[in-house]
């Protein structure tokens, strides 16, 4: 089974996020790098259908130059492809956009499946996955928490919770899959796996030079204000029980 | 324009004549009044069997009940269009039927930001070439030619400001941002029925429903949320927890940390890449409040903190703080609760 795997570079957010000047941006000045918790689970499930069924499975990312190092991370956890569609600095792909970057690649390759994270963590637009299996004419399925794919009719079981109910998908290979985190426990990258990441070929391919016509057009980020004012400390240890009752009580919690 | 309003339903989507409005779907039409000077119009569907008897709109209102008619009347929607013929919840087949009702008459679609709400919106976003905008706040028409929008980045911890251009609005609103409010000026809502011809092909992909846990009310959708985190210690330091929760007649959500030391499965997790919950109160033990834990929390109305580090920032953002070891102020309030209602019985 071969299967396309989508993952994108954001910044590790930490205590809190602070902005650029032009506040169109993170400051990443000192923060770290990594992928979605959503993706890491979708290179991971990835990596398991593979070892379980054969095939490969190929990374690719749309992002700058340097989003080669997420490349190389997914590449050390088993991946054996790996594609960057390079965009300039300061470029940010909207969803169709993206879509379609990605559908470039998986239409040139013979893949059975693509997986993706439900949403990427930064920019959470909950759509690309959709978008791209359109322009491939594959179905697809979203949010999916347990995933079951047998390689020999090409027959997919993909469920997810919705409001407390189970939500049971059958698909056909070929599809779309967008995975949230708690799918599975991804692994850590073994040494050799480490050493082969290092050396692995990495394809490069231009991408979009500017947002798409007809996206949605960010004009500026803010952080919300914080909604909560400094706590109300109540008392220390059991001796608070009291008063921490009175809380209960006056927010109609407890009659 | 008129801004159509997916409306999920509480009670299941086969049996519309006893299901209530989803209170995310009713923030959604909140949202929804500020951007329709056309009005808005509620999109129910009610399931498979075809609306039974007679066609015609007037008479009795097959599907949809008239509980549900008149609360969605009181949130200000005019027209309620009850869709049947679709035997359980399709997302493809969902979008086209939004897609066939703006065709017919202009305008927008507006849908909670849920797992269904922002599916079937990312389809009709690819349908029709639109743009799609999830997790919005806020949105202004710009006058027939785009909106000025305002959308959650990070599961909230960071705000979009965004245009969205062309008359068409396809947009979700943020679960946790926007409040239900009814409409000051109550209104009647007319039903329409609706049954589409369905290519087959919209409906490869269809969900089959089963219940997930043993009853319990979900993470999602509790008024009272008992959290736990690291400062919990272990997988058998929850008992006090889900005896607490169980007494409040709530449920015990969980941190990051929790899932990946094991000790609760990930549909427990509270946070950007667990559940977004919006209780009355939510009583954080033991959680030291990473910024994607805020992420899941903040929709709470109240928050109370319980730590032995008074500097965490669950601590100093809470309403609310108990310094202090979670082992021995949450059996002491169980204690004390119990108290409370034998006292009072």
């Amino acid at each position: 089974m071969e299967i396309l795997v989508g993952v994108k570079r954001v910044p590790t957010v930490g205590g809190a996020i602070t902005l650029t000047a032009d506040r169109r941006a993170i400051d990443t000045k000192a923060s770290g790098f990594t992928i979605s918790p959503h993706e890491e689970c979708a290179v991971e499930e990835a990596v398991r259908l593979v070892e379980r069924c054969g095939g490969s499975v190929t990374v690719v990312t749309l992002g700058p130059a340097i989003a080669e190092e997420q490349l190389r991370s997914c590449l050390a956890l088993g991946a054996s492809g790996a594609v960057l569609i390079e965009t300039e600095p300061g470029v940010e792909a909207g969803p169709i956009a993206t879509a379609a970057a990605l559908h470039a690649v998986a239409a040139g390759g013979r893949f059975d499946l693509v997986l993706l994270g439900n949403e990427a963590s930064d920019t959470g637009d909950y759509q690309v996955g959709i978008r791209l299996a359109h322009l491939l004419g594959w179905p697809a399925a979203t949010g999916i928490k347990a995933l079951a794919v047998d390689d020999a009719t090409g027959s997919v079981s993909a469920s997810r919770t919705y409001r407390g109910v189970l939500e049971t998908f059958a698909l056909e290979l070929p599809c779309v899959v967008t995975v949230k985190e708690g799918i599975n426990l991804p692994r850590y990258p073994s040494l050799p796996g480490r050493l082969r990441a290092k050396r692995a070929a990495i394809t490069r391919v231009p991408g979009p030079a500017a947002a798409a016509d007809g996206d949605v057009r960010m004009t500026s980020l803010r952080v919300p204000d914080a909604p909560r004012k400094q706590a109300t400390v109540l008392g220390q240890g059991a001796a608070a029980v009291p008063a921490l009752v009175d809380v209960l009580v006056e927010l109609g919690v407890v009659s | 324009m008129t801004v159509f309003c997916l409306v999920e339903l509480d009670g299941g989507e086969a049996d519309g004549g006893a299901a209530e409005a989803a209170d995310v779907s009713l923030r959604a039409i909140t949202f929804a009044r500020g951007l329709a000077a056309g009005g808005v119009a509620a999109v129910v569907f009610v399931g498979g069997a075809p609306a039974g008897g007679s066609s015609s709109a007037d008479g009795a209102e097959p599907g949809v009940g008239a509980g549900l008619v008149a609360d969605l009347a009181a949130y200000g929607v005019a027209d309620v269009y009850a869709v049947s013929g679709i035997d359980g919840y399709a997302p493809l087949a969902w979008a086209r039927v939004l897609q066939s009702l703006i065709r017919e008459s202009g305008h927008g679609v507006v849908a909670a930001g849920t797992e269904r709400g922002n599916e079937v919106l990312a389809h009709l976003g690819a349908i029709t070439g639109r743009p799609m905008a999830a997790n919005c706040t806020q949105a202004v028409d710009n006058g027939g030619d785009g909106y000025a929008i305002v959308r959650q980045r990070w599961a909230g911890l960071l705000l979009e400001e965004a245009v969205l251009e062309g008359p068409t609005a396809l947009l979700t609103v943020a679960t946790d941002a926007v409040a239900a409010v009814p409409d000051e000026v109550g209104t009647t809502a007319t039903v329409h029925q609706v049954v589409p011809s369905v290519d087959g092909s919209d409906l490869v992909v269809r969900a089959v429903e089963t219940p997930a846990g043993a009853g319990g009310a979900s993470l999602a959708t509790a008024r009272v949320v008992v959290g736990g985190g690291r400062g919990v210690g272990s997988a058998d330091g929850f008992g006090p927890l889900e005896e607490l929760a169980a007494l409040l007649g709530g449920v015990v959500g969980v941190s990051r940390v929790v899932t990946s030391e094991g000790w609760r499965p990930h549909t427990m997790q509270v946070g950007q890449t667990g559940t977004k919950i919006t209780p009355d109160l939510y009583l954080a033990c033991g959680i030291s409040g990473a910024i994607q834990h805020f992420a899941g929390c903040s929709g709470a109305k109240s928050i109370i903190a319980i730590n032995t580090d008074a500097t965490a920032p669950m601590m100093t953002r809470a309403d609310y703080a108990v310094i202090g070891d979670l082992h021995a102020v949450i059996p002491a309030l169980t204690e004390a609760l119990r108290q409370r209602r034998g006292a009072s019985d």
